[in-house]
């Protein structure tokens, strides 16, 4: 773990309401996306000179083509049910970090320009111009939310914190105010098919050497196919699955699970990638190229089935935004959902009895499921309501003998996010992932000190990436973190398929 | 981005201290660099920069955790061969702590 210079949190669960900063987390900026990053996704290179103008003129655009957006903007009454529902704020105590404060930045802008009271009474009516000062709020500010949708649980009207930050960046990137993170990733993904850049060079040699590992470890011939034409499914994953650990247990979970159905599959070197970060950068042209590639991947590859590994915000898009925004998927076999998630794939094979399960090879394992929140709020899974948190739950059930829910506030719809979605996964901004982490973390701490948990199981690449990096601030071990689908593999017998 | 007198060289570094003219780098520069690291380069230090060195000269990418892992378990000993020991070596984590000191861009993405 490196060094800090920032105060960590001590965890509480439940999390207590801290006093309010005011500026708190002022200091914790992003790293500006150059000229190149801006220019190769259509942006401007520089702030242009009319920013101002063209800033409201987007604003005005977006509350037009989104009528959600507009019905957000409008409908505040200040109630408060938001204000410490926020992870951020929890963490850091910043009052901007409140959910009804972060929309307010907006909002106020909003006003100024788009409403008869803002116009007239101008600041009695909390309206303000978009000023070099504002600016700055929204660089800050809305790049410290990570788009979890808590509060939208908590607000009597829904309004959805997430849907304003996700304006708020694509208004920026609209007069050349970009952040480098994302703005560089959603480049690699155009260019190699992957938020990584892993050239297929590079794809082929990882996977060879799992396939040998796999040999290795438990003689089977398990496969890893890459680009094969004909095969029966497309298997779509996070390029964090071919890179980190645990990560990749998971990955050879999915290629066990397949080789135990008898059910061919392929990767794609074309559609290496199931994070789609245009969502982020509310981008709709993006996240279309993007989500592109992998219906031509399952064009050119000849599938019937396309499924999609542990990847929280991509299921959100995938699940809620595919069928707009690249479908119709008739081409594909019409008998299985598309997209299928590999969650539900597994767990029909179990619930079939298709899967021969050692429970027993989990034994040292004690553990729980962490909601990811744009499975558990944005999106659903299987043909029940609920689904997307009982499935995953089910395969856990049937692979481990020691199975613990996480406390009820903390725990499916109402989870706190890990602290580094929404494209916020990013060193700089380091101090606010860990701060961010701390209400689930308590949560897990005690779940840890009281009924012996070691490891929390999850099904986002980013929620793994995340916690195996801040959870050992708090001094909890980084293997405590896992994929759902790592237990899968444990337990998973082969036999000689 | 910002240039840094390192080395005796003058060094193009990137926001989070990555090199971004990756010739550039030679054992002097990977030595400063893992001081601004908090890092003294040990024999075990230099098995991951060379490796992650080589790997990068054939594939335009660093290698996967579990490649490298099992790559310094090959060298060093069974018992080193896991993510546990590279962290020790390398507390900001092997993929983006070490990747700056061999002088290779910065791993993106969920990592």
């Amino acid at each position: 773990m490196a060094k800090t210079d920032f105060e960590i949190p001590k965890l509480e669960h439940p999390v207590k309401i801290p006093a309010i900063m005011e500026g708190a987390s002022s200091h914790l900026s992003i790293h500006p996306a150059n000229e190149q990053m801006k220019t190769k996704l259509g942006f401007p290179e520089k702030r242009v000179d009319n920013w101002q103008e063209t800033a409201i003129a987007k604003l005005g655009e977006l509350k037009d083509k989104y009528r959600s957006l507009k019905i957000f903007l409008d409908v505040c009454v200040k109630c408060g049910s938001c204000a410490d529902k926020c992870h951020y704020f929890l963490g850091t105590g910043d009052p901007n970090n409140m959910p009804v404060a972060r929309q307010e930045l907006m909002r106020k802008v909003y006003r100024k320009n788009f409403t008869i009271g803002g116009k007239l009474f101008g600041s009695l009516a909390r309206a303000e111009d978009l000023t070099e000062e504002v600016l700055k709020e929204w660089v800050t500010y809305f790049h410290q939310c990570s788009q979890c949708r808590r509060c939208s649980v908590f607000c009597p009207f829904g309004i959805d914190t997430a849907e304003i930050t996700m304006a708020a960046r694509e208004i920026m990137d609209s007069i050349g105010v970009g952040h480098k993170y994302s703005l560089e990733i959603i480049g690699k993904v155009h260019d190699t098919g992957n938020n990584l850049g892993i050239p297929k060079p590079a794809l082929t040699s990882t996977l060879e050497f799992l396939e040998e590992d796999v040999k290795e470890t438990t003689g089977a011939d398990v496969k890893f196919p890459l680009d094969v034409e004909g095969a029966e499914v497309l298997m779509v994953v996070p390029s964090a699955d071919f890179f980190s650990s645990p990560h990749v247990d998971s990955l050879v979970g999915y290629a066990k699970v397949f080789h135990a159905a008898g059910v061919s599959f392929t990767f794609s070197s074309h559609a290496s990638e199931f994070a789609n970060f245009g969502m982020f950068v509310g981008n709709y042209a993006q996240m279309q190229k993007i989500a592109g590639r992998i219906v031509q991947a399952a064009h050119d590859l000849k599938v019937k089935r396309i499924v999609v590994g542990e990847c929280g915000h991509a299921w959100r898009v995938a699940y809620s935004f595919w069928n707009t925004l690249v479908g119709p998927f008739d081409f594909l076999d019409q008998a299985h959902p598309a997209p299928q998630h590999i969650c539900e794939f597994t767990n029909g094979l179990i619930k079939r009895g298709a899967l021969k399960l050692d429970k027993s090879a989990n034994d040292e394992f004690t553990v729980t499921f962490h909601d990811s929140c744009n499975v558990a709020r944005a999106s659903r899974m299987g043909d029940t309501p609920g689904g997307q948190f009982e499935i995953p739950r089910e395969i856990l059930k049937a692979t481990c003998n020691k199975y613990v829910e996480m406390p009820e506030e903390v725990n499916r719809e109402r989870t706190f996010c890990c602290g580094g979605g929404g494209g916020l996964l990013t060193d700089e901004l380091m101090e606010l992932r860990v701060k961010g982490a701390a209400p689930k973390a308590a949560a897990l701490k005690e779940m840890m000190d009281e009924k012996g948990v070691n490891v929390m199981a999850m099904i986002c690449a980013i929620c793994k990436a995340q916690f195996t990096k801040v959870l050992p601030y708090y001094d909890i071990p980084m293997e405590t973190v896992g994929g759902v689908h790592q237990f899968v593999s444990n337990a998973i017998q082969l036999g000689d398929k | 981005m910002a240039m840094v007198e390192m080395a005796g060289k003058q060094l193009d570094l990137d926001e989070d201290g990555y090199l971004t003219n990756l010739e550039q780098w030679d054992k002097q520069v990977a030595d400063a660099l893992a001081k601004t690291e908090g890092i003294e380069m040990s024999e075990a230090h230099w098995e991951v920069v060379n490796f992650l060195r080589d790997y990068y000269a054939e594939f335009k990418i660093a290698p996967m955790i579990r490649i490298l892992t099992k790559e310094i378990g090959k060298k060093l000993g069974k018992e080193k061969g896991n993510t546990k020991y590279l962290y020790e070596l390398y507390p900001g984590g092997p993929a983006k702590q070490a990747c700056k000191i061999a002088g290779l861009p910065k791993p993106t993405g969920c990592v």
